[in-house]
């Protein structure tokens, strides 16, 4: 049986398929067989994210379509080997998902891979819900800031009562919070909530922050997934993240200011 | 800036801590109306309309809370009246 995560986040533009890519990477890094799924049906990015739009050719709605198989629709990783993608149908509406569809491709899907990423988009609406329903974890991704925050807490709160776990009274989807975009010199200077501010808020366990970085635009501008740039301290954050994921202790890093030395500000480094 | 400008900055609470505290509000609030069942507001609505056919009232002067404990539900029903002239 696969492991069915969630990664969602209610509001748009904090980093769900940044962090879908990166966690579904470093899980395959570690040698378990993963898929990560595109839910965002009629806009799909997935793809854009992790290199592979030209080789799309059938996708997710497809598959339950039966108009492909699974094994045409998957993406096979270039770089990272026990990786796939499913991605989204980019000119349907987010109707053509239904439960009995989705759960048919993820019970084929659990008899081959370990993990399945389902990249949830953003919204409370019917693509969100479908995102999370057969969830077994939920990855919740949030920025520092009020309307994610706020947004946040909704989709705990359909976690806890929309998902199939919580509607057949088993035990609760498991919840982690990944902090994305985080300015620790803001934080500093009280222009941002802090980490320990949104933990109080939303009271869930922290499985990451991943601080602001450059590095996760040149990522997506190469269709790279950011977890492959260890020099980075966003990949490795995500790193981190995942090792956590996997039960591992990491302490949490990058959330100092780094006081740039003589030398380096001197060369403008 | 002054050296009074500076002091009065010091004093003022950081925008992070008006974020925090307005969030803690308005999520504690949203959690509570959570767990109330769909039919609540609808229902509130109609004993609204019953309650103004005899007597004139607005819409903030019925409160409606629903209690959970362990093994039971407490509907609570509280209407203010207007002044008897």
């Amino acid at each position: 049986m696969a492991k069915i995560i969630v990664v969602t986040s209610g509001k748009g533009g904090v980093g769900k398929t940044t962090s879908s890519a990166a966690i579904g990477t470093g899980i395959a890094l570690k040698g378990h067989k993963t898929v990560i799924i595109d839910f965002d049906v009629g806009l799909r990015n997935l793809d854009l994210i992790m290199g592979c739009e030209r080789r799309v050719v059938y996708d997710f709605v497809n598959v339950i379509n039966k108009e492909a198989t699974l094994s045409q629709a998957l993406i096979k990783d270039k770089r990272t080997k026990d990786l796939f993608i499913l991605p989204a149908s980019q000119t349907r509406d987010k109707d053509a998902l239904t439960i009995e569809g989705v759960q048919a491709v993820l019970d084929e899907l659990s008899k081959e891979f370990e993990y399945i990423i389902c990249d949830s988009p953003a919204g409370i609406e019917k693509g969100a819900q479908m995102a999370l329903y057969f969830a077994d974890a939920a990855i919740v991704v949030t920025n520092p800031e009020v309307s994610s925050v706020r947004d946040s807490d909704r989709i705990l709160g359909i976690l806890q009562s929309k998902s199939r776990r919580a509607e057949e009274g088993k035990e609760p989807i498991e919840e982690h919070l990944l902090l994305t975009r985080y300015h620790p010199e803001r934080v500093a200077i009280g222009e941002m909530l802090s980490v320990s501010d949104v933990e109080d808020i939303l009271a869930i366990p922290l499985l990451g922050v991943i601080p602001e970085s450059e590095a996760v635009l040149k990522a997506s501008n190469q269709g790279t997934p950011v977890i492959l740039d260890q020099e980075s301290e966003a990949g490795l954050a995500y790193t981190d993240a995942v090792d956590r994921l996997m039960g591992e202790e990491r302490p949490l890093r990058f959330l100092e200011i780094q006081k740039k030395g003589f030398f380096k500000r001197l060369l403008g480094g | 800036m002054g050296i009074f400008d500076y002091f009065k900055a010091k004093r003022a609470p950081s925008s992070a801590s008006v974020a925090k505290d307005r969030l803690q509000i308005i999520v504690a609030h949203e959690r509570s109306k959570r767990h109330q069942p769909d039919y609540l507001p609808q229902m509130q609505q109609e004993i609204i309309d019953v309650i103004r056919k005899y007597v004139e009232i607005g819409s903030e002067d019925v409160q409606i809370q629903l209690e959970n404990t362990d093994d039971c539900s407490v509907l609570e029903l509280n209407v203010t009246l207007p002044e008897q002239n």
